[in-house]
């Protein structure tokens, strides 16, 4: 069983629409399982229309509660807080949940005792069925932290799923940036694919992900997307590849078919199959699959 | 006045309405810090001149070994397993530590002083009249957060500026409640298209519903997709400040680094006028109080 991660740094580079085309095109040869690793903004299942076969709660981190009939108001926890999560109240101090880290400082140095600290329900992780394989995906609530303990969640349960049923691979649909949670998608992956675009911020940005994916030490290939945007800046990533060793798997043109496949809630590959978008990202698979298969996988494509 | 510019989907345009605005208020000396930390990108189309740097993170336990007793206090306290006592052996793990200082404080010999585990860095400098403040998380540091809450603490909390905008992280979990926390406004930038419905919704759950703050909404690439903002936005009773159309200049011009009103000066009274709506949704709420 091998793991694909797709990730991307900037924000809106097309990662869902990639994974989806590629559950579509890659479960049409084997069994696969999905993955949404975007926790706080979940995707991929607007395209992939999930059927709901399992629903689970989400234990995020602790909250520290305080309570007022056993405060002094000696205001020990505002002292000792370090995240602004705890203020004066009108009878006792309270506790901000979205700022309180969970560290449970203030509970340990109540003199009064006042303050437990308790498990909060962070998300809902969701087992369930797509026409393309089984997907795991999750709501993390507004403004939670622990994103990263809830990715793992995620990709642990579809990784378990596919070693069970002999299903060969794990498509992960990343979330941006280069933090806890992308650190967690990246995490056990067999290669990761990086999507970018031909833009200042594209260029920026791929180069701060393809550090933190060899920081972890996962192979990694790169996606131009919306190439002909700006032909200069998807040479300079060309080039930069070269420079670093990491294979381009190939480029996918600007082209509004992406959106309109969207707005169906399909694959764009689905949606128009004999286009140019479709006829790229095949082409992608096709060298995807020989990369996971790890022919043409060197050393160097690890990079520095 | 500190306005917030995100977006709960990522790649939306929260930097190019982000920078675009700053410069058609440049007349104010506004400030403007790009607290996406993860993926600073502002500073590419503001150019500033950086001229301060300081390198942040947290405070983690280093052990004085003449005073430890290997209670273990340290370890029981310690909510991330970030702090281990093995036998004679005290281990720290700072990739764990969340820099809360409960072991040091717990220690009955004092034996724990704390150190800086750097994980970033903080720059600043101006870009003309725009005071510019950024931060960038290492390569491999897992935690955004402390760095977005000691950019905001250097430069919003001591400033005298009238104006702040902050540029957002994407997404909805807690580097983007760090960086709403405490503004006035919310500008939501998103487009027209399924994902950037539902992601909006959520970013909306967050600003709106969990910190009570204004929001208004910016939706780019107008045309691109369907009505599916647009009616969420009746619906909520949400505002829709400002419009910018799919175009090819605009995304020709931003993927070489150049700002929104830069390459197209004729949207330079937009976004004022973008300002000026801000401003009166802000105070028509304060009325309402």
């Amino acid at each position: 069983m091998k793991q694909l991660v797709i990730l991307s740094g900037k924000g809106g580079t097309g990662k869902t629409s990639v994974a989806a085309a590629l559950a579509h095109l890659a479960s049409a040869e084997m069994p696969i399982v999905l993955a949404d690793a975007d926790v706080d903004a979940a995707n991929l299942e607007l395209v992939l229309h999930p059927t709901k076969r399992e629903e689970h709660v989400f234990m995020g981190g602790q909250v520290a509660v305080i309570n007022p009939d056993r405060c002094t108001l000696c205001g020990r926890c505002y002292e000792v807080c370090r995240f602004d999560a705890v203020f004066p109240g009108d009878d006792t101090y309270r506790v901000d949940p979205l700022a309180c880290e969970g560290c449970a400082s203030c509970v340990y140095q109540c003199p009064a005792t006042a303050i437990l600290s308790e498990e909060q329900q962070a998300g809902l992780w969701f087992r369930s069925d797509t026409r393309f394989g089984p997907l795991f995906h999750a709501h993390l609530f507004a403004g939670q932290e622990n994103s990263g303990k809830l990715v793992t969640m995620v990709k642990q349960q579809g990784r378990l799923l596919a070693l069970d049923e002999g299903r060969e691979l794990l498509i992960v649909d990343g979330p941006p940036g280069i933090g806890c949670p992308v650190i967690s998608a990246n995490a056990g992956a067999d290669l990761a694919l990086l999507v970018t675009e031909p833009t200042v911020s594209g260029v920026h940005d791929l180069e701060r992900i393809l550090g933190t994916v060899n920081h972890f030490r996962v192979p990694a290939l790169v996606l131009i997307n919306k190439a002909d945007v700006n032909p200069a800046h998807t040479a300079k990533i060309e080039a930069y590849c070269r420079a670093e060793g990491i294979p381009l798997v190939g480029k996918l043109p600007y082209d509004t078919v992406v959106t309109a496949a969207m707005v169906q809630g399909q694959p764009v590959t689905a949606f128009q199959p004999d286009g140019p978008m479709a006829l790229a990202l095949r082409r992608v698979w096709a060298r995807l699959r020989q990369y996971l298969n790890g022919a043409g996988l060197s050393p160097a494509a690890v990079g520095r | 006045m500190i306005i917030c510019v995100a977006s709960g989907k990522g790649g939306t345009g929260k930097t190019t309405v982000a920078t675009s605005l700053a410069l058609s208020i440049a007349g104010q000396a506004p400030l403007f810090l790009d607290c996406d930390v993860e993926e600073p990108n502002a500073a590419l189309f503001l150019k500033p001149e950086l001229i301060d740097q300081e390198e942040v993170g947290i405070l983690i336990p280093e052990v004085d070994f003449d005073k430890c007793t290997y209670c273990g206090r340290c370890a029981v306290v310690c909510a991330w397993h970030a702090i281990a006592v093995v036998g004679r052996r005290v281990l720290v793990f700072p990739e764990l530590c969340h820099g809360c200082g409960s072991c040091t404080l717990s220690c009955p010999e004092g034996a724990i002083h704390e150190v800086l585990h750097v994980m970033g860095r903080l720059e600043s400098g101006r870009a003309g009249p725009i005071a510019f403040g950024h931060g960038i998380l290492n390569v491999g540091e897992a935690m955004a957060v402390p760095i977005i809450r000691q950019l905001k603490a250097k430069h919003v909390a001591n400033a005298n500026h009238s104006v702040a905008i902050l540029d957002a992280s994407p997404g909805t979990s807690c580097p983007v409640v760090e960086t709403m926390r405490g503004s006035d406004f919310v500008l939501l930038v998103t487009e027209p298209t399924p994902f950037g419905l539902h992601d909006l919704r959520l970013a909306v759950q967050v600003a709106r519903d969990e910190l009570g703050l204004p929001v208004g909404v910016v939706i780019n690439r107008d045309g691109m997709g369907d009505s599916g903002v647009d009616n969420y936005c009746a619906a909520e009773g949400i505002p829709i400040l400002m419009r910018i159309p799919l175009d090819r200049r605009i995304a020709r011009a931003i993927s070489g680094g150049e700002a929104l009103v830069e390459a197209l000066p004729e949207y330079r009274p937009r976004f004022v006028e973008l300002y000026e709506r801000i401003l009166a949704q802000f105070d028509s709420r304060k009325e309402a109080r």
